[in-house]
């Protein structure tokens, strides 16, 4: 059972996941899990290695359909809707659901053409004109609009890797996703890079509901405003991250962020 | 409290908690032996609760750089952070309470007539509680242990007592003894003093009590 704290303000469900149980073959990596991803919120899953964080994350768009030996059991929903259900697009889930990745991975084109790529395909920009601002809009969104509007027709892949890290997560902005999801965004970088990602984090936070996997305990702290605290596949505890970092009511949290786990 | 998987985080603790253990021993020591050169007129003891002074300070100049020190390089959180915080909070309160000492200790000279000077009967058993209040604290620190704790700021009351009463009492005594009324003021401050240190000493209990639970004490007034 998870334990949740009493004291949270009400936050409208964007997500939620309901007793979802997600197995490699026969094994659970994700047993029994229940927690709602609340809009316009930062949440961070943290948690020990193999604790099933970053599976239960791919599972929010997904992601784990790709594995062959992977199964889902559950409900997640999506502004209410079932999002395993038969007839499902899973393209236009991913285009709501957007995810950026541990290691930037910018398609080898152009700048601009990395951004655009989702917009065309999906339809959002009648015209030149229409795509030109998606675009610049997405790259001013994701901080790097100074940086790169000289080159928009470089490579993505010549950038700095903090600098593509921001492409690729303007490029997850550009499709309009509802919700952003964070698999250990920051792990590649530099500290610089790392608080010019977690800056961004914050000024878009407002406008989506975002997920983040971190192993940084720092990073979780500074960026997000709720927290799951995973182990061997369940959340242990759930609450405002102030909460969960000054004041954890489990002791097995209490133990994983003092640095006392195993 | 189990072990962090880095070692050197928990020596750093100890030896945090160790640095707070001595200075509170030595405050303690400063109180008993103010009040002793206060009642016996003992100039020489006075002088070594003055001297104790510097060094309670310099032990919480210590304990300011090691917690920041730990702050900055361990990046502590929950229990440990709070440990840290309180640490730094009950380092300060400590001094001052070592400050208390040291100004009785500077009073001691300037009472006349100390033989024939009834109000100083009145100050041992007030002292003797408040220093209590300091060791049990100071037990409650050590032991993370928040009854303890409460049971140290229930105690405040009676230390505020003693000071009404001996306020009554050496007000009344000047009315009768007008030549001695600059000795009997010098009294007020030193039972001012010693009452203050029954607050330094709640103050701490509620910080031992946060550090260990990660509330503060409810409040018992309305009990």
């Amino acid at each position: 059972m998870t334990r949740v704290h009493d004291n949270l303000e009400p936050a409208e469900a964007k997500m939620a996941a309901n007793h979802v149980s997600v197995f490699y073959g026969d094994k659970a990596a994700i047993d029994d899990v229940s927690i709602e991803i609340p809009n316009e919120y930062v949440t961070a899953f943290i948690g020990p290695s193999g604790c099933g964080k970053s599976t239960f994350l791919r599972s929010l768009n997904r992601m784990n359909d790709t594995i062959p030996s992977a199964r889902v059991e559950g409900e997640i929903t999506l502004d209410g809707e079932d999002i395993y259900k038969s007839g499902m697009d899973v393209v236009q889930l991913r285009a709501r659901v957007g995810m950026v990745f541990q290691k930037p991975n910018p398609f080898p084109k152009s700048i601009y053409e990395n951004i655009a790529y989702g917009p065309k395909i999906h339809g959002l920009a009648s015209g030149k004109a229409e795509l030109d601002e998606i675009v610049e809009q997405s790259l001013r969104r994701a901080g790097l609009w100074e940086e790169v509007k000289d080159r928009l027709e470089d490579s993505g892949t010549a950038l700095s890797g903090g600098q593509q890290q921001r492409l690729c997560i303007a490029r997850a902005i550009a499709v309009d996703p509802e919700v952003i999801l964070m698999d250990e965004p920051c792990s590649a970088l530099d500290p610089i890079a790392t608080a010019k990602i977690e800056e961004l984090i914050d000024e878009i936070s407002g406008r989506y509901a975002i997920v983040i996997v971190t192993h940084s305990m720092q990073q979780a702290a500074r960026v997000s405003q709720r927290t799951a605290f995973f182990h061997l596949g369940k959340i242990v505890e759930y609450g405002r991250t102030s909460d969960i970092f000054t004041t954890p009511l489990e002791q097995r949290t209490q133990d994983y962020i003092t640095g006392r786990y195993g | 409290m189990s072990e962090h998987t880095v070692k050197a985080f928990d020596e750093d603790i100890t030896r945090l908690r160790g640095l707070i253990a001595e200075m509170g021993g030595l405050a303690e020591l400063s109180i008993q032996e103010a009040l002793d050169a206060m009642i016996r007129g003992d100039d020489e003891l006075a002088e070594g609760v003055i001297l104790r002074d510097k060094k309670i300070d310099a032990i919480e100049a210590e304990v300011d750089k090691l917690a920041v020190r730990i702050i900055a390089l361990r990046a502590p959180m929950a229990d440990d952070l709070r440990e840290v915080i309180a640490a730094l909070k009950i380092a300060g309160v400590v001094e001052r309470i070592g400050d208390y000492s040291k100004n009785i200790a500077k009073r001691v000279g300037k009472i006349e007539g100390r033989g024939t000077f009834e109000p100083l009967t009145l100050l041992p058993a007030m002292g003797e509680i408040a220093a209590e209040m300091v060791h049990d604290v100071l037990t409650a620190y050590a032991a993370r242990d928040p009854v303890l704790a409460r049971e140290v700021i229930a105690t405040d009351e009676k230390v505020d007592a003693f000071y009404n009463s001996i306020f009554r009492n050496v007000v009344s005594y000047m009315v009768e003894n007008p030549k001695l009324i600059s000795s009997a003021a010098q009294l007020l401050f030193v039972a001012r003093n010693i009452e203050r240190i029954g607050d330094h000493a709640t103050n701490v209990a509620e910080m031992v009590h946060f550090a260990a639970t990660g509330y503060y004490p409810p409040d018992e007034d309305s009990a």
